[in-house]
């Protein structure tokens, strides 16, 4: 008689602590929190906890914990250490972050071997969502936005030459291949690639500018990363007279970053860029989202598409959670965000069934004065675009 | 023929090479945090690593007085050479893999050293630099060898001995291995030092006029210290390569370099065990300051350095060995 009672008090134990499990679901999040990508990482970090926040109701009954590890550097070395002590300590139902793209491609082979949901929410390279079964990205490739303004600089800027300056990292000749790829593919030419100097410094861009101005095209194609880079782009290219000399400065949103382009001013007007967002995209989630955010993080502060991919990533995350009903199975999970959409801040989004990657709008903006700050006006608009690296199967994108 | 003088010193002299029963510590420690922490051993593959790379730059620095911020060259170096092979589908045995980086960063070591150190001070604290620096640009050039920016990862390296396979998610087979062979390169370093050779290194720190006056060989010592050093921490980035399955230009970086500095430097430097206290310090307090306070880490480890570079000029064992100097003197 006791050895039943026992045995059922056990199997009640069992089965209170097995609901306990199932009422929380823990998220690894791997982000620089400092460093040289610490201010990112801050984007992407309130990006989470704001949906969070504003979406309490869609969570309940579960609890999502985040559990926070700070990832350091690129070097990849300290991503590895904390997705690892992620998966083999704190137990994580779920992966998250990813700033760097070498710290995704140094951590793919761990997500693999432990199993579990990874959402990227920044990390751009192409062909990381290849690397594990596990990757699910809802930020952006260096290909959405390249690929879309080649097409869009001979359809609708009519240019018919171009000069691509980048910086010479992986994402920039990502970027300076996916553009040029789309445009000459629509009768472009592309007259000179200028390299401009690493990822690490901020470089000296008047030689640079000088030798695209020298070949006169009609535009020019400029991607730095995001962070300082931009306004230094901006500033040259107004000290050297390109505009004056009819040459078009355009390039992904990377530099009319919002939270960098009002400290450019009126030197950034006239840029025209191609994106996935901008905080003065006009659609009502984007609305109630920047307000949330200023209301939240302070009326000086904005969002930007750093802040929107971890936005959406939780959203994500969220969607995962309620399919499963807080029991995160990683195959189920992955089958729950094979073509889940989204009303995003950005517009409308959705996962891709067979890449795992976003599918979304890019949108073509020009930065123009208003009101006494700069406001990028959406010009053009291009509707669901893929990743076009992994479309046409494209060097590492082929599938392996 | 005299006899040997019987004076404390003397002693003192003729048994310092000796083992001595704390030397064996460090050594049960490493092997007691592997059963200990199962969990832990990404970080501990690590740690080992980065006592191997401090150790190589000991035997530079605090041996022979050779001031480098470049010594992530060779760590690179020794990274790349596996990676490189790995990717090509040239060469994925480990052991042997090691010895190639090894050869390589020795070579880069040798090549460079019969350059750089025909200067001193300042001017070779720069040049050690720009050796790094145009590494690691060339590095990042050689994009279709190297990966450039992103790296060269999922290398394929093959089983130790054939037996025992790298597991990413518990590197339980990594953890030992870097033991292993840091016990090997450890045992190696100390017999060096011990040398003649190792001695007229410290002579050519502490006054290297008179070495020269005493006829001592010394660009030929410096090259050939130097080179040895380069050879080790080529082992240490070969063992990295190998341990992560991956490798990109962190490894040829100035953080790095400067990161194991800082650890010689806080553990004390030209004492051997130095590397060790000095690793475990740091790197230990970065990580779990890091996993507590994910944003603000860096300030307690900042304060700790500054406490350290105010206190205690000779590192951490300089306090020891401070806090032992009276007892001695009372005894004698």
């Amino acid at each position: 008689m006791t050895k039943w009672m026992i045995t059922a008090a056990l199997a009640a134990l069992a089965l209170t602590t097995s609901w306990a499990q199932a009422q929380e679901v823990k998220v690894g999040v791997a982000l620089p929190y400092t460093g040289i990508g610490a201010e990112f990482a801050q984007l992407v970090d309130r990006g989470m906890e704001l949906y969070l926040k504003l979406n309490a109701d869609k969570v309940k009954p579960y609890k999502i914990s985040l559990i926070k590890r700070d990832v350091k550097d690129p070097g990849g070395a300290n991503a590895k250490i904390a997705v690892q002590e992620l998966l083999t300590q704190d137990n994580v139902d779920v992966l998250a972050g990813w700033i760097y793209s070498p710290n995704a491609i140094a951590s793919a082979p761990i997500v693999t071997a432990g199993k579990k949901l990874a959402v990227i929410m920044n990390a751009g390279t192409a062909h990381i969502t290849t690397m594990s079964p596990y990757y699910v990205r809802t930020s952006f490739s260096m290909w959405h936005a390249g690929y879309a303004m080649g097409e869009a600089s001979a359809k609708l800027l009519n240019a018919k030459t171009a000069v691509v300056g980048y910086t010479d990292f992986p994402p920039g000749k990502d970027s300076l291949a996916a553009f040029k790829r789309s445009f000459e593919a629509v009768g472009g030419k592309v007259v000179d690639e200028i390299p401009m100097g690493g990822a690490g410094a901020v470089p000296d861009f008047t030689p640079f500018f000088q030798r695209a101005k020298d070949k006169k095209p009609d535009v020019f194609f400029v991607f730095v990363p995001a962070g300082d880079h931009a306004a230094a782009v901006v500033k040259t290219y107004a000290a050297l007279g390109m505009r004056e000399a009819g040459i078009k400065l355009i390039g992904p949103g990377d530099i009319t970053q919002d939270t960098k382009l009002q400290a450019m001013g009126a030197a950034a007007v006239g840029l025209i860029t191609m994106h996935h967002y901008h905080a003065d995209l006009d659609n009502p989630e984007n609305k109630r989202f920047v307000e949330a955010w200023k209301k939240e993080y302070g009326a000086a502060t904005t969002p930007d598409f750093m802040a929107v991919g971890g936005y959406d990533g939780m959203a994500a995350i969220v969607h995962v959670v309620q399919t499963l009903k807080g029991k995160v199975d990683s195959e189920k999970a992955l089958e729950a965000l094979k073509g889940w959409k989204f009303a995003s801040p950005r517009g409308p989004i959705m996962i891709d069934p067979v890449t795992r990657d976003i599918v979304m709008n890019e949108y073509l903006s020009e930065a123009v004065m208003k009101d006494g700050r700069v406001f990028q006006k959406v010009i053009g608009k291009i509707d669901g675009v893929k990743d076009a690296c992994k479309e046409q199967k494209i060097g590492p994108c082929a599938p392996k | 023929m005299t006899e040997p003088v019987d004076h404390p010193a003397a002693r003192a002299l003729a048994e310092r090479h000796r083992l001595r029963i704390w030397e064996a510590i460090p050594w049960l420690l490493a092997l007691g945090f592997f059963f200990a922490f199962p969990k832990h051993l990404g970080f501990g593959t690590e740690l080992l690593v980065t006592v191997l790379f401090a150790i190589s730059l000991d035997l530079v620095l605090g041996y022979a007085g050779i001031v480098t911020l470049g010594q992530a060259a060779f760590f690179g170096a020794g990274a790349y050479t596996v990676g490189i092979l790995a990717k090509q589908g040239i060469w994925h045995e480990p052991i042997t893999g090691l010895l190639l980086a090894a050869l390589v960063a020795a070579a880069v070591g040798f090549g460079s050293g019969l350059v750089l150190l025909r200067t001193q001070g300042l001017t070779l604290l720069m040049l050690t630099l720009c050796t790094m620096a145009l590494l690691e640009e060339a590095a990042n050039l050689a994009h279709d060898y190297t990966g450039g920016f992103d790296g060269l990862d999922s290398l394929p390296i093959a089983p130790l001995f054939g037996r025992f396979e790298f597991n990413p998610l518990y590197p339980t087979t990594q953890y030992l291995y870097v033991l292993a062979v840091l016990f090997v390169c450890f045992v190696f370093v100390r017999m060096l030092v011990y040398s003649p050779f190792g001695q007229s290194l410290r002579g050519i720190r502490e006054n290297m006029l008179r070495m020269h006056a005493v006829g001592a060989p010394v660009r030929g010592r410096l090259v050939l210290c130097y080179t040895l050093s380069a050879a080790i921490a080529g082992v240490a980035g070969g063992i990295w390569a190998q341990a992560n399955a991956y490798v990109n230009l962190g490894t040829l970086g100035l953080d790095r370099a400067a990161t194991v500095l800082i650890i010689l430097v806080l553990g004390g430097h030209g004492r051997l065990y130095g590397a060790f206290i000095g690793a475990v310090a740091y790197i230990s307090l970065s990580h779990f300051l890091a996993r507590i306070y994910p944003t603000a880490w860096q300030l307690g480890l900042g304060l700790l350095l500054v406490v350290i570079a105010l206190f205690a000029r000779n590192g951490i064992l300089g306090i020891a060995a401070a806090l032992r100097r009276p007892a001695h003197r009372a005894a004698s």
